[in-house]
């Protein structure tokens, strides 16, 4: 296992350094760099945008700046936002935990739902339950999240304001409130937004989760099992389910990255102020080691997820702890 | 007689599919004693597994005992009765071993957990009685070191070893019958004698009875006292062991005879029966087995044959039982007559 985990993380940060690499050079061969939006404002002059390229070292050969930013990377120096005029690191620190705790709250929703809907659809396989949670997960599947979000919005902040319309805390208020209602004034606001993602993923779960215990409940071992007198409840919960969380946790290990890369349209409905957006905003402004540094966050974490997925596959199937 | 354990009056199964109703068993009947080992005999299809389902009421949609069907055990009948009592025989009064010994055991818990499970679900001990007692009957499976087998997986034992894992599951809670489903069809020759030499001890020592299913009359042969024969859903033969082997009567169980291969017989094939079973959407009119008989006349295709007592507690579901001149004069059975259709 510790040789297992030992050849996979250097196998991740040498895949973390080529992706750095390539994204560094695709994203300073795009056109436009972070000052030319300024070629609107005819106050500004060439000279003026040449010093301020020179400023950030971007007149040097692109080689160059490659070496300097390994370099400052290798530092801990994560550099400089143009676009919001604070070191990426402050940037990042800020977004960060919010689409983080935003997205833990909504996949752990969205798987949890998604399980428990599929276990519910087994038990009454081909009745009118299993029918009628399946067209509701293919609806939900298939509506466009951002008109899912403003439903919701209109829905719970509006016509029954009973949440915040959007952020993650009260903004006038969060910081006059003693510690047990500031934890409160965040779970009132990140309900909406969690909620939204959550029945945004649960379908993609509870079908996967449903055809792998469908699959299961056909094994030799199920019916060993009722043989056994064991009850088929606990045959589906137990014995199938074990079996059937395999596929679930490919996908767990796939989707682990969206907790640093957020969703972006759903926190653009609630303002939410997290990874999603700032990254959007990043492109838009040719923010070069806002948008380096965050991709680098983000092969990490993919990086994370598939380490993870596996050590859970081994911890769920003894057959695999054997294997290299 | 005494009142048997077991006993399976008119048992049909049906599976009621798109392409028609698959009369897989079709009106079986047949008696268990206390500690009596009897077997059932036949080739894939012949309706032995679906039988051995259906005492357990094992049987998933579309498939469905008929009603008109009666198991009677321990004066109750499996066939009415609710889903609780009956999963409190399952395992518990009746166990099951099945065929292949990999796939009947979850790969993700031990085996030790799976013994105990049985525990778990009948006994009224403890989770620590349920696992030490799964221990036990490990180790009366003749397992070595079963404290440390027990807390392997499948996947780390052998084909031998699972099937005495499967055994020891069975025998948890002491039942009263064992329904053995081709217990060493996927097991190397010399494991296969183990297996059924520790199933035949065990049933002494602890007074089992035992329905052995098999399509190999060597395995009946070392371990039934009493057969039964099975073809196209129906019982076609059953005689008391010896005397089956010594004066086989149906034509069918004598190809099955014919079809062992003898050691004091030098041959350069085997004998087999020809063509295979019908499909049991469209058993054939008449006598099921007339397509592949060797002496099947025009009565055979009108009539279906009733089983004729021949002997004592010998019957043979075969019209030669009334016309047994037709015996000397054998032909080619129908799917081997050129042109035939079948």
């Amino acid at each position: 296992m510790a040789a297992f985990l030992a050849r996979r993380i250097a196998q991740g940060l040498a895949v973390v350094m080529l992706v750095a690499t390539t994204v560094f050079f695709l994203i300073h061969a795009a056109p436009g760099d972070p000052f030319s939006a300024s070629m609107e404002n005819p106050g500004i002059t060439e000279g003026v945008r040449a010093a301020w390229r020179h400023t950030y070292g971007l007149d040097q050969p692109i080689g160059e700046q490659y070496v300097h930013y390994v370099a400052s990377v290798a530092r801990g120096d994560l550099g400089f936002s143009f676009s919001l005029q604070r070191p990426v690191a402050d940037a990042l620190g800020s977004a960060l935990p919010n689409t983080l705790l935003l997205m833990t709250v909504a996949l752990a929703a969205g798987f949890f739902i998604g399980i428990v809907v599929a276990i519910a659809q087994v038990r009454r396989r081909g009745k009118p339950a299993d029918h009628i949670l399946g067209a509701i997960s293919i609806f939900l599947f298939s509506v466009p999240d951002f008109w899912l979000a403003m439903l919701i919005l209109v829905a719970f902040a509006y016509w029954l304001p009973l949440f915040p319309i959007g952020g993650s805390v009260d903004p006038v208020m969060h910081d006059m409130m003693g510690s047990g209602a500031r934890a409160l004034d965040r779970v009132r606001h990140i309900i909406l937004p969690g909620l939204t993602l959550a029945l945004l993923y649960f379908p993609l779960i509870a079908r996967h989760q449903r055809a792998a215990l469908l699959d299961a409940i056909t094994a030799d071992y199920i019916t060993t099992g009722r043989a056994k007198g064991v009850s088929e409840a606990h045959l589906v919960n137990r014995h199938a389910l074990r079996n059937a969380l395999l596929p679930i946790v490919t996908i767990l290990g796939v989707a682990f990255p969206a907790l640093l890369t957020g969703a972006v349209f759903v926190e653009n409905v609630f303002s939410w102020p997290g990874m999603g957006r700032l990254i959007v905003n990043a492109i838009g402004s040719r923010d070069y080691p806002l948008l380096t540094a965050a991709v680098l966050l983000g092969s990490m974490f993919v990086i994370v997820g598939s380490i993870g997925a596996d050590v859970l596959y081994r911890a769920l199937d003894p057959r695999l702890r054997d294997e290299l | 007689m005494t009142q048997p354990l077991l006993s399976v009056q008119n048992l049909s199964t049906y599976f009621h599919t798109e392409t028609g109703v698959a009369r897989s068993v079709d009106g079986v009947s047949f008696d268990i004693g206390e500690a009596e080992t009897l077997g059932i005999v036949g080739e894939s299809g012949c309706g032995k597994s679906v039988t051995a389902l259906s005492i357990l009421r094992l049987i998933q949609a579309p498939g469905r005992i008929e009603p008109g069907s009666r198991i009677e055990f321990e004066g109750k009948d499996l066939v009415t009765l609710g889903d609780s009592a009956m999963r409190e025989i399952r395992g518990n009064r009746i166990s099951m071993i099945f065929q292949e010994p990999m796939s009947a055991l979850n790969p993700v818990f031990t085996v030790g957990d799976q013994v105990a499970e049985v525990g778990r679900v009948h006994g009224t001990g403890s989770r620590r009685d349920a696992w030490n007692h799964a221990v036990e009957m490990l180790a009366l499976t003749g397992i070595p070191s079963p404290e440390e087998r027990a807390k392997q997986y499948p996947h780390q034992l052998s084909g031998g070893m699972r099937q005495r894992v499967l055994i020891a599951m069975a025998l948890m809670m002491k039942p009263a019958l064992i329904i053995a489903d081709e217990p060493t069809t996927a097991l190397d020759v010399t494991i296969q004698a183990q297996i059924l030499d520790l199933l035949t001890d065990l049933q002494k020592k602890l007074g089992t009875s035992i329905l052995m299913i098999t399509h190999d009359l060597g395995v009946i042969a070392e371990t039934a006292s009493r057969v039964l024969v099975m073809y196209g859903g129906e019982v076609v033969e059953e005689a008391d062991v010896r005397v089956l082997f010594a004066n086989a009567h149906h034509p069918y169980t004598e190809g099955l005879m014919n079809a062992m291969p003898q050691i004091t017989h030098e041959r350069e094939r085997l004998n087999v029966i020809p063509g295979t079973v019908p499909p049991p959407t469209a058993w054939p009119s008449g006598c099921r087995f007339r397509d592949r008989c060797p002496y099947a006349w025009e009565k055979c295709e009108k009539e279906h044959p009733p089983l004729y007592q021949i002997g004592e507690r010998h019957n043979s579901r075969c019209h030669l039982a009334v016309e047994p001149e037709r015996r000397a004069h054998p032909h080619l059975p129908l799917v081997e007559q050129v042109g035939a259709t079948l």
